[in-house]
């Protein structure tokens, strides 16, 4: 006999292990922000590379709003409100792909040195190519959740995806926090 | 064909083909669209990588997170049945004994490929002068034999956790069965692409892929990079699982001090490929894209620093020897006191040593560097943490001598394998120090002597446990027991053989003799010692036809096992018929007392559950 009750309950402790996996991945996944950083410090020391840091304050802080945005929508869908949420994500999506295009897009034309031209264009590549494909599959998963959103499949009761999908955000927020003063701010050109 | 086309395998491979075509058609169009000349490296980079994800795709390890993307709800993994017989091993399955039994043929095939490799190297090593295979054919050989065999060890790991860990915690599957799954066919599309790195040139850096001699190594290095990479991926993913089943599906009663020690040392290897694995993963790619892009990361000509591979490369790959070893130990002390009848000795040390030696494992690294010209000043504080490993790893030698101490040994094939693994995993165990020790190192760097530590460790720590599991643990797969005179006569004939090839190791590593060698010279003395070397390799895999005959032979024709037939403790043996049914057990578990208390009046570790009403 199946009562409300216990299948509420099991879901919910199947979201608690879900939940744990999510931070597992997290805990790997910034070993390899980690090792980039170790490099940078490594190879470079107190030099860094050339940047534009009008450009990087801007991507910076689209970044950092875009979390904003993203807190925001899930604190919407867990209240209910499904039009706030799918604004508040959309909003996050579109500051994210500001984001990318900044980096890839602008930066990337922008710096004075190649992938091959030596060892600070080569980190300077590997540390944000690598950041922007992180925020390219955050892109990609707040797309699945706008969609489902806006298609209703998410209530406060039960709205796990959009956890994962914000926490996965904020995580790859928190890695740019990092990479930023290592990569402008820290050293002398 | 119809049929033939339902094997989860066979369009897995399709996909791989398919994915791999597009790959190298892809990169191969667009340069000819920008009107530049065709490039095989960065072709053959894409293909491999798209082959693999093909592969994934092929096999339907993407179709239920797809309909979850669509928003669709898919079946539970407790509804998934599936084919009846062998046939299910072919294929995409969630049930966690399928995939363990799925990892350990991956495992089984990796080690024969990888042991052949071995033994076509030894044959020429039996006698200076160059014989029968070129120097770059040896090379790859080398490096070939060192990967596939580290690949075939996690997979053996991952076999041995995921077929037993959710049985002894007495849960009904791992936490997410389709990431397991996912996790295990990754592996087997990596496995072809590093096969194929022999067909694309092959690689001269033996298994450690050091620049600069790996930014210009044949194409063979690419495949090498991705398919470890990959590979890499299959294991961390296989942690993580097997991090969040230890931790939340434990059978009530069962808190983490009642857990067996298996599982603890399932858990802390766990939590060493997690993170560490990241390493090897980002150093290789570093070394892929420094090819591809010219990225000068360990080019010194562009300012980089071969040096800083090495670090991060050795940050895994120390590491790694004991996510090889920790379960293996843990084999030993889970069997041990089944076979004398004793409780385990110091139960709580045994389990933190595992903890500890994950712990201080992380902290070692820069030892294989003593003499590659790093900072001086590291030498000693990475000398004195090595040494400090031989505590935790000294902490299990006194439980297992405790434990065996005045035991009613009974000599069964498992024991026997358990026996042997203490004893040549402490030879592995006394030679590490001299290598650890920086005085001793300068001169035994790169020589033979680290070969022979080196698998008196993985026999010790990984072979001869895993050959006990499988002995142990084989009923429980089959239904049938193996034939224990074919059972003995593998293990007397492999563990003499294999003492006598590591001393032989040992001996020309100590006269001189370098690692990674092709030919020697017949005046430096030590041809004989290479000849025995070699005429014992292939005493060894001489036992391990004798084993895979059993292995065969037994699943057809072996005695039926009915019952706990090695009287254990342990819920799988004293609850569970053999084979194990689908979904583990049909009426859950209480743990109601310590699980190793054998020969103590009336204690008991499990008891059934009373019969609740039915949800």
């Amino acid at each position: 006999m199946t009562t409300p009750a216990t299948t509420l309950e099991k879901q919910a402790y199947k979201i608690g292990t879900a939940r744990i996996g999510l931070w597992l991945f997290f805990l790997s996944d910034s070993f390899v922000f980690a090792a980039l950083l170790v490099s940078r410090f490594y190879l470079l020391g107190d030099k860094r590379p050339h940047l534009e840091q009008g450009l990087g304050l801007i991507v910076t802080s689209v970044l950092l709003i875009s979390s904003f945005f993203m807190n925001r929508a899930e604190v919407q869908i867990s209240q209910g409100n499904r039009k706030g949420f799918v604004t508040s994500t959309l909003i996050t999506m579109l500051l994210g792909i500001g984001f990318l295009v900044g980096v890839v897009g602008f930066e990337w034309g922008l710096a004075p040195f190649g992938p091959a031209d030596g060892v600070e264009g080569a980190m300077f590549y590997m540390m944000t190519g690598m950041h922007a494909f992180h925020v390219l599959t955050g892109v990609v998963f707040l797309f699945i959740i706008l969609r489902n959103g806006i298609k209703g499949r998410y209530s406060p009761e039960k709205h796990w995806a959009v956890e994962a999908a914000a926490n996965y955000w904020h995580f790859v927020d928190l890695v740019w926090i990092f990479f930023y003063p290592a990569l402008y701010l820290i050293g002398r050109v | 064909m119809k049929n033939f086309l339902s094997i989860g395998f066979v369009t897995g491979i399709i996909g791989q083909i398919v994915g791999t075509a597009i790959g190298i058609g892809l990169l191969t169009g667009i340069r000819a669209m920008m009107g530049l000349a065709p490039k095989s490296e960065p072709a053959a980079v894409l293909g491999a990588a798209l082959g693999i994800i093909g592969f994934m795709i092929g096999v339907g390890g993407f179709r239920d997170w797809f309909t979850w993307a669509k928003g669709e709800d898919t079946y539970e993994a407790e509804e998934f049945h599936d084919r009846p017989g062998v046939i299910r091993y072919w294929g995409y399955s969630l049930d966690h004994k399928v995939i363990g039994v799925q990892y350990g043929i991956l495992s089984l095939l990796l080690m024969v490929l990888g042991g052949t490799f071995a033994l076509i190297f030894r044959t020429e090593l039996a006698q200076s002068g160059m014989q029968f295979i070129s120097l770059d054919f040896f090379n790859t050989l080398i490096g070939m034999h060192g990967m596939v065999l580290i690949i075939s060890i996690l997979m053996g790991i991952s076999a041995m956790s995921n077929y037993l860990v959710p049985l002894l915690i007495g849960a009904k599957d791992m936490a997410f069965p389709r990431l397991n799954a996912f996790g295990f066919w990754l592996a087997v599309p990596a496995s072809v692409v590093i096969v194929a790195a022999i067909f694309t040139g092959g690689f001269d850096t033996g298994w450690t892929g050091y620049p600069p001699l790996s930014a210009r190594a044949p194409l063979g290095m690419q495949m090498f990079f991705v398919a470890v990479f990959f590979a890499g991926w299959s294991s961390i993913i296989g942690a993580l699982n097997l991090i969040v089943t230890i931790l939340r599906m434990r059978a009530p009663g069962m808190n983490m001090f009642r857990m067996p020690i298996f599982a603890w040392a399932v858990l802390a290897t766990s939590l060493i490929a997690l993170t560490a694995t990241q390493l090897i993963g980002t150093s290789f790619q570093m070394v892929s894209f420094q090819r591809l892009f010219g990225m000068g990361f360990f080019d010194p000509a562009k300012g980089g620093n071969p040096l800083l591979f090495q670090h991060l490369f050795w940050f895994y790959s120390h590491p790694a020897v004991y996510v090889f070893i920790l379960p293996g130990l843990g084999i030993i002390s889970e069997l041990l006191p089944v076979f004398v009848r004793k409780p385990l000795f110091g139960y709580k040390w045994v389990a933190m040593s595992s903890m500890g030696i994950a712990l201080v494992g992380f902290l070692v690294w820069a030892h294989h560097m003593f003499t590659s010209g790093m900072e001086e000043y590291l030498r000693v504080p990475f000398m004195y943490s090595t040494l400090l490993v031989a505590v935790p790893t000294g902490i299990k030698f006194f439980s297992w001598t405790a434990t065996i101490w005045q035991g009613r040994m009974r000599f069964a094939t498992p024991m026997l394998f358990t026996l042997g693994a203490i004893v040549v995993f402490l030879l592995g165990g006394l030679t590490g120090p001299p290598l650890g020790t920086v005085a001793t190192d300068l001169h035994l760097h790169d020589t033979y002597f680290v070969v022979g530590h080196f698998h008196d460790t993985l026999f010790g720590g990984y072979m001869f446990p895993l050959f006990a599991a499988i002995y142990f643990w084989y009923p429980k797969i089959t239904g049938r027991r193996m034939n224990e005179t074919l059972g003995k006569i593998h293990f007397y004939l492999m563990t003499p053989s294999f003492l006598v090839m590591t001393f032989g190791q040992m001996a020309v590593g100590l006269l001189g003799m370098r690692r990674r060698i092709a030919d020697y010279d017949p005046a430096q003395g030590f041809q004989t010692t290479n000849l025995i070397v070699t005429i014992a390799a292939f005493l060894i895999a001489l036992s391990i036809l004798i084993f895979f005959i059993n292995l065969f032979v037994s699943a057809r024709k072996g005695e039926v096992a009915e019952g706990n037939i090695w009287e254990s403790r342990s819920p799988e043996w004293a609850l569970l018929p053999s084979p194990a049914p689908e979904h583990n057990y049909a009426q859950p578990f209480n743990v109601v007392g310590d699980p190793y208390d054998y020969g103590l009046k009336g204690s008991k570790y499990v008891e059934t559950a009373p019969q609740q009403a039915a949800d």
